[in-house]
């Protein structure tokens, strides 16, 4: 049974290019320039950041490969920099543009699983809460009203502060990237929940819901596997829209001191250590990681925007 | 009417109870606290005289609700980083977080309303095309950098504003303010700037996005075809019916504001209750954590209130279905 409709479903491979090429969606993204100029740097980010090791022109972490020398030399182009360090070096002589790579990748870590998260509690809880309903539904959804009434960085900041009480120093430190994944990821879920307990209960009083119930399917596999592929749409383009979101949490919190250690630079922490030595004239330190940063956000938050406008209908 | 407003206030009440009981169990992770406050040398039953003494030999329940009886009167016990009242060092601080956020949240209604209307109408024009572009890139900017580019323009190359500090105050009883000094002012305006602009391009194209869709409605083609002239319909038809999300919204970023003042107090170094707060993060400084996640949640609560009792004022459908269906909440 399963499998007939499994071969039906399946579209014929040799086309499944063709298909995609000519799709309404890759035309509103051939169309602008900008959607595709975002794309590219979304790419080169992400290539830039998880290649780092291989990439980096240097590896700050390598004490050995370090010279106090080099500290404060300025970007290339300025008078005094040399090629050896494109964008100059920081107050350690650790070349920034090594320590920008290395740290968008934690950034993009931390933002990437902590979506990865989000979503699935989100999703999991929105589905349960549309198709089950009743109580358990009122309960859900009533603790998604509050924490929705409480901002983000407050939430991942408390939790934040108590991992840190309660955790001895050395360990905090080891664990302080998961416990910003899961900090993170519980400010997001109620967005996904939300949006999927909607489509839900609209999706499941459709015909195919209910001849799945009545050949007697499990309560999970109908949600699993005939609601969720449905309601999906949306939750790509808030997911989209949330990696920005949680990228810049990240930052935040690192940049106030709660976040990664220096140890382990994030882009957030790389802006925070170099924020003392602004006034000294050493801009680049802090400016370079910072330009990084939006860059990145600024890139997938285009292709959000894009991707937002191109699944609603009512735009077009 | 009456029956809605109880049955808020009540769900205000939980809703605080359970940040209460947060906060509460805040301090039931952080050690023991005998052992803090005793410091090295102590016998043991030094510490069961303490502990008899501030309560703490009682179930857990007994001592919440000591904590809520104490939070609601204002005492949250002394600080272990500052060692002093909480509810004193929240008081001196409150007074400049208050400040900063009122002037940022008036600068982002001033300037984010009329840039979203403004757009909303001239969908095309090169204007709206840029506004909604540096919009994007504002979204995409988070708010310690833009303290940051602040600082390093107007401060390190101009030197036109300080970086730091909120400049002379003014004591007006247990209020300062700094509205009245030059320097008071000067220096709210690069924090306040920072700390708006967010709020102002969430406000800006929220009400394109809601002056898009009104647009559309039939009640507005209707009153174009009636020979209305377009100041009528954008100002009275449109732009009135757009009024209860941005209230909506504009309110609960209201409370984001305080949320948010933690970063640009810390950017700018500026005495208020994030800085506060942040501090004692780092140092496990539980009571002051706990008084202001529960101050915090007040603010909310208040604001979520006053937004709820602002529909009424706003859209008169509300009250009708509310008198119709005997008070009941969709």
């Amino acid at each position: 049974m399963a499998t007939t409709s499994r071969d039906l479903a399946r579209p014929p491979t040799r086309n499944a290019l063709r298909r995609a090429l000519d799709s309404d969606i890759f035309y509103s993204f051939r169309r602008s320039p900008v959607v595709v100029a975002a794309a590219i740097v979304t790419l080169i980010c992400f290539i830039g950041a998880v290649c780092a090791p291989w990439l980096a022109p240097h590896n700050p972490f390598d004490l050995k490969t370090l010279n106090l020398i080099d500290a404060f030399t300025p970007p290339a182009w300025m008078d005094e920099g040399t090629r050896k360090f494109l964008l100059g070096t920081d107050d350690q002589g650790r070349d920034v543009l090594s320590t920008i790579m290395y740290g968008a990748r934690i950034s993009l870590a931390v933002g990437f699983f902590s979506v990865l998260f989000a979503m699935t509690l989100g999703v999991s809880l929105g589905l349960i809460s549309g198709y089950v309903g009743g109580a358990l539904d009122a309960f859900i959804m009533r603790v998604a009203d509050v924490q929705l009434s409480f901002p983000a960085i407050l939430i991942a900041l408390l939790i934040d502060g108590l991992a840190r009480t309660t955790l001895p120093r050395d360990v905090h430190d080891r664990v302080i990237v998961y416990v910003l994944i899961l900090a993170i990821g519980i400010t997001g879920w109620v967005q996904y929940a939300r949006t999927v307990r909607g489509s839900t209960l609209v999706e499941k009083n459709k015909e195919y819901v209910q001849a799945a119930r009545v050949i007697g399917r499990h309560p999970v596999a109908i949600m699993a596997r005939h609601v969720l592929p449905n309601v999906m749409g949306p939750v790509l383009v808030i997911a989209t829209i949330n990696l920005a979101i949680a990228i810049l949490t990240e930052a935040t919190l690192s940049f106030l001191g709660v976040g990664v250690p220096p140890t382990q630079p994030s882009l957030g922490t790389l802006i925070r250590v170099g924020n003392d030595f602004l006034f000294s004239g050493e801009w680049w330190i802090t400016i370079f990681p910072g330009a990084a940063l939006v860059v990145m956000v600024l890139a997938v938050n285009l292709l959000g925007d894009w991707l937002r406008d191109a699944l609603n209908p009512k735009l077009r | 009417m009456i029956a809605f407003i109880v049955r808020r206030l009540l769900q205000s009440v939980v809703v605080m109870l359970v940040v209460g009981f947060v906060a509460f169990s805040l301090f039931a992770y952080v050690g023991d606290p005998i052992t803090i406050m005793l410091g090295q040398d102590f016998t043991e039953l030094d510490a069961a005289r303490i502990r008899r003494d501030l309560g703490l030999d009682q179930p857990f329940f007994v001592q919440f609700a000591h904590f809520v009886v104490n939070a609601v009167q204002g005492h949250f016990g002394i600080s272990y980083r500052l060692a002093r009242p909480v509810d004193q060092l929240i008081a001196e601080r409150l007074p400049a977080t208050l400040e900063l956020s009122f002037v940022a949240a008036s600068l982002a209604l001033a300037l984010g309303l009329p840039m979203g209307v403004y757009t909303g109408l001239h969908r095309d024009s090169w204007l709206s095309r840029v506004m909604l572009t540096l919009s994007l890139v504002g979204v995409s900017l988070p708010t310690f950098l833009i303290g940051i580019l602040l600082i390093l323009f107007f401060s390190v190359i101009l030197g036109w504003l300080p970086s730091f500090g909120r400049g002379t105050t003014v004591h007006l009883g247990w209020w300062t303010t700094g509205f009245l000094t030059t320097s008071g002012l000067k220096a709210l305006i690069l924090p306040s700037i920072t700390l708006g602009l967010f709020q102002m391009t969430l406000i800006m194209r929220l009400v394109r996005a809601e002056m898009l869709e009104v647009l559309r409605t039939d009640y507005v083609k209707f009153a174009r075809a009636r020979g209305l002239p377009n100041r009528a319909v954008h100002f009275g038809h449109a732009l009135k019916n757009t009024l209860v999300p941005v209230i909506t919204i504009t309110g609960l970023q209201l409370g984001a504001l305080i949320a948010f003042a933690i970063i640009t107090e810390t950017v700018f170094q500026w005495p208020g209750m994030g800085l506060l707060f942040i501090q004692s993060v780092s140092f496990a400084d539980v009571p002051v954590m706990a008084a202001y996640l529960c101050l915090v949640a007040f603010f909310f609560v208040v604001i979520n209130l006053i937004v709820d009792l602002l529909y009424y004022a706003v859209d008169p459908r509300l009250r009708i279905d509310r008198a119709v269906s005997g008070g009941h909440t969709v």
